[in-house]
């Protein structure tokens, strides 16, 4: 879907530039000439809403990075610091942990739009698949961000979350020990997570560059579903098409971002977090950030310990083979009347999981539990492969353009005979 | 479809049990399903700030009272006189230092010495050590309160936490700590009480070390503020939120401005975007 530039440099300066490194004429194929599907709704601007969260968290997270230390007896008092004496260290602190929510919420939408459009179907598999890789890369920076203020959850958080991985039959002991730089979590752990969690946001714009790639490779998916027939037909420049509607997408999302930071910047958080870690006291709940809570509660819902860990990290993996759980050839479900009914029973189930994790693990809680968590394998195992056999799906416009006219004509609008400027 | 209707069988039984399983197990406030009652504070809602006469008092309460007992570890003297705040001035701030001594040091001849607090310093610990203060509470160690305010909550249900939302309810620390402030009761007859331990109507367990720890007229107020425990639990509770949050007011100040620009930028980007789009078939 590249390789639409016209980009001709003027003048002898970006002529010399252009020669040695092209990237005006880079960003002039990717942002300016790239074809975008005219039949786009505004559930697509939540890539640029991301990628623009991602640089919202690495600037906030390097000045903080300038006023924290991750020392145990201080990390906390550092914390406080940054909230007290830095010049707006309250709004910068702010603006990253309600980030970090609006980073997941806006990811979450990201990949229940992908579900529901087949935007992982061929020839989608692997920009899909680097999804579902930066996907775990935030949880995993998400999970070392919230241990670095070294509240109580962060501490009893990191000690739930790190016990897991000695349920590794023969090497769970060791392998944890050696993440724990100790024998439990201490100052160790608390310095190697400031770290990695340095690190681990620009292996995530590395990843998020080879998805930026893979996705311009083929093109973007559309409501419809339908490739692209006609460039001058189905599609417009991103620019100033995209980059209008994206521009007005992310300040809209920044209204949402800014309600947070200003009004409720505790509201997502847990007061626990507000009592340094003391390792001799347990919270009664030990509960993890909102946008774990379905993990959770499916982790939970296993008795065995090593089964409930595969159970919470199948539950991830058995994402990236969706491409090929779903049998269906048909790729929206704007056209699967009985796969869509199926997604939104998913959602609730998600939505269901993400409160039952929140609750604690007592009672009627654990058995519907379980049966949410039965339910979220099943749609993935049993009930997407059998849907793209047995079901029935609507007749398909013939092209991107037939289907906006259509969607014109519907509105009561007159058919227009040709559109505007893009088609010729 | 069976696999749909015994879905939406546990859906309904999730519902049921949510409303009906709240269980009292939570380690925040509202012991025995009391809820602490929600004020009206002057730092609450979108123009919400603190009031300096409220803060002052509350200091007052804070330091004749609670500061026997309690650190506030992360409270300087200057920011006493910082803006959003009880608006001390630099003398009366400096004044309040010079009553502590302060342990400093070590001198030239490598000792500890004492000499009267100045506006750098922060609020001097009533006890050296944790150890100390247990040693002197019965062994409970009482809550440092630069940032108690915030590390205190209680159950709020559905669909009360999503509500919350929307009127910006921030205060869950401050009702809290009111509550127990003015929650003190006789134990009921079924109630055992551990020794050592009172019984107060919102603490969870309803069984705290702390003692009731103020009274009607204890301190005196200047201003024509009523001496009652109401008014000093709000007052102090209001002092315990500044300390928390010391830039509140600038906070949401900044944010009505921000909100302001944001919506006036959101609505003249959605007709540019319309502008844009009104050639093209979409």
């Amino acid at each position: 879907m590249e390789g639409h530039s016209t980009y001709q440099p003027k003048g002898k300066v970006a002529q010399w530039f252009e020669s040695r490194l092209p990237i005006v004429g880079l960003i002039h194929s990717s942002a300016v000439a790239y074809p975008v599907p005219k039949n786009l709704n505004y559930m697509w601007t939540f890539g640029a809403i991301l990628t623009f969260m991602l640089v919202c968290q690495i600037v906030s997270g390097v000045v903080l990075a300038m006023h924290y230390v991750a020392y145990g007896p201080v990390a906390f008092a550092r914390v406080e610091h940054i909230m007290r004496d830095v010049s707006y260290g309250w709004l910068i602190r702010y603006i990253h942990a309600n980030g970090a929510s609006m980073f997941f919420i806006a990811v979450y939408i990201h990949m229940f739009r992908g579900m529901y459009y087949g935007s992982y179907k061929a020839p989608r598999e692997v920009l899909w698949i680097l999804g579902v890789i930066i996907y775990l890369l935030m949880m995993a920076t998400g999970f070392m961000g919230y241990v670095l203020p070294w509240g109580q959850m962060s501490f009893w958080g990191a000690t739930v979350i790190t016990n897991l991985f000695s349920a590794i039959p023969w090497v769970g002991e060791t392998i944890v020990q050696w993440l724990w730089g100790g024998y439990s979590v201490g100052d160790p752990t608390l310095n190697r997570f400031f770290s990695l969690h340095y690190l681990l946001p620009f292996m995530i714009a590395g990843v998020v560059g080879l998805h930026i790639w893979a996705l311009h490779h083929v093109g973007q998916n559309n409501p419809d579903g339908l490739d692209i027939k006609s460039v001058a037909k189905d599609t417009v420049p991103f620019t100033p098409y995209a980059t209008i509607k994206d521009t007005f997408a992310m300040v809209v999302f920044l209204i949402f971002f800014s309600w947070f930071i200003f009004y409720i910047p505790n509201y997502l958080g847990h007061s626990d977090n507000y009592i340094p870690a003391n390792p001799l006291s347990t919270p009664a709940h030990i509960v993890p950030e909102w946008y774990y809570l379905p993990f959770y509660a499916i982790l939970r819902s296993i008795p065995d310990k090593l089964g409930g860990v595969l159970a919470m990290f199948g539950a991830i993996v058995v994402l990236a083979f969706l491409p090929w759980l779903d049998t269906s050839k048909v790729r929206s479900a704007k056209y699967r009347p009985l796969f869509r009914q199926f997604f939104w029973v998913f959602v609730v189930v998600a939505v269901g999981l993400g409160y039952l994790g929140s609750q604690p693990a007592e009672g009627g809680y654990v058995i519907v539990s379980r049966i949410f968590t039965a339910y979220y394998f099943i749609h993935f195992l049993i009930i997407l492969p059998l849907l793209g056999l047995f079901e029935r799906p609507k007749p398909l416009p013939a092209s991107i353009a037939d289907a906006v006219l259509a969607k014109g004509a519907k509105g009561g609008a007159a058919v227009a005979g040709a559109a505007g400027p893009g088609t010729h | 479809m069976t696999i749909r209707s015994s879905l939406f069988g546990a859906v309904a039984a999730a519902f049921l049990l949510a409303g009906a399983g709240a269980p009292a197990l939570a380690a925040e406030g509202g012991g025995h399903d009391n809820r602490p009652h929600r004020l009206s504070w002057s730092f609450a809602g979108p123009f919400g700030m603190y009031d300096p006469a409220q803060l002052q008092r509350g200091f007052k309460v804070f330091k004749e009272v609670c500061a026997a007992c309690h650190s506030a570890n992360y409270l300087y003297f200057r920011n006493l006189t910082q803006e959003g705040g009880p608006r001390f001035t630099e003398a009366q701030a400096k004044q309040v230092a010079g009553e502590y001594q302060i342990t400093d040091g070590p001198n030239d001849s490598g000792d500890m010495f004492q000499r009267p607090g100045r506006l750098s310093d922060h609020w001097p610990a009533p006890f050296p050590n944790d150890n100390a203060a247990r040693a002197a509470n019965g062994g409970a160690l009482p809550p440092d309160f630069s940032v108690l305010a915030k590390a205190r909550s209680y159950h709020v249900g559905f669909p009360g936490f999503i509500t919350d939302a929307f009127i910006q309810y921030q205060e869950h620390g401050v009702d809290y700590i009111h509550a127990l402030l003015t929650g003190y009761a006789d134990a009921p007859a079924d109630v055992h009480l551990q020794p050592g331990l009172q019984y107060n109507k919102y603490f969870p367990g309803n069984q705290i070390a702390m003692p009731k720890p103020i009274s009607d007229g204890q301190v005196e107020y200047t201003d024509g503020a009523p001496q009652t425990v109401d008014q000093y639990a709000s007052d102090v509770s209001a002092f315990m939120m500044w300390m928390a949050e010391p830039h509140l007011d600038s906070r949401k100040r900044i944010g009505f401005q921000v909100m302001i620009f944001l919506i006036v930028l959101s609505g003249l980007l959605y007709f540019t975007k319309k502008k844009i789009w009104s050639k093209v078939d979409h």
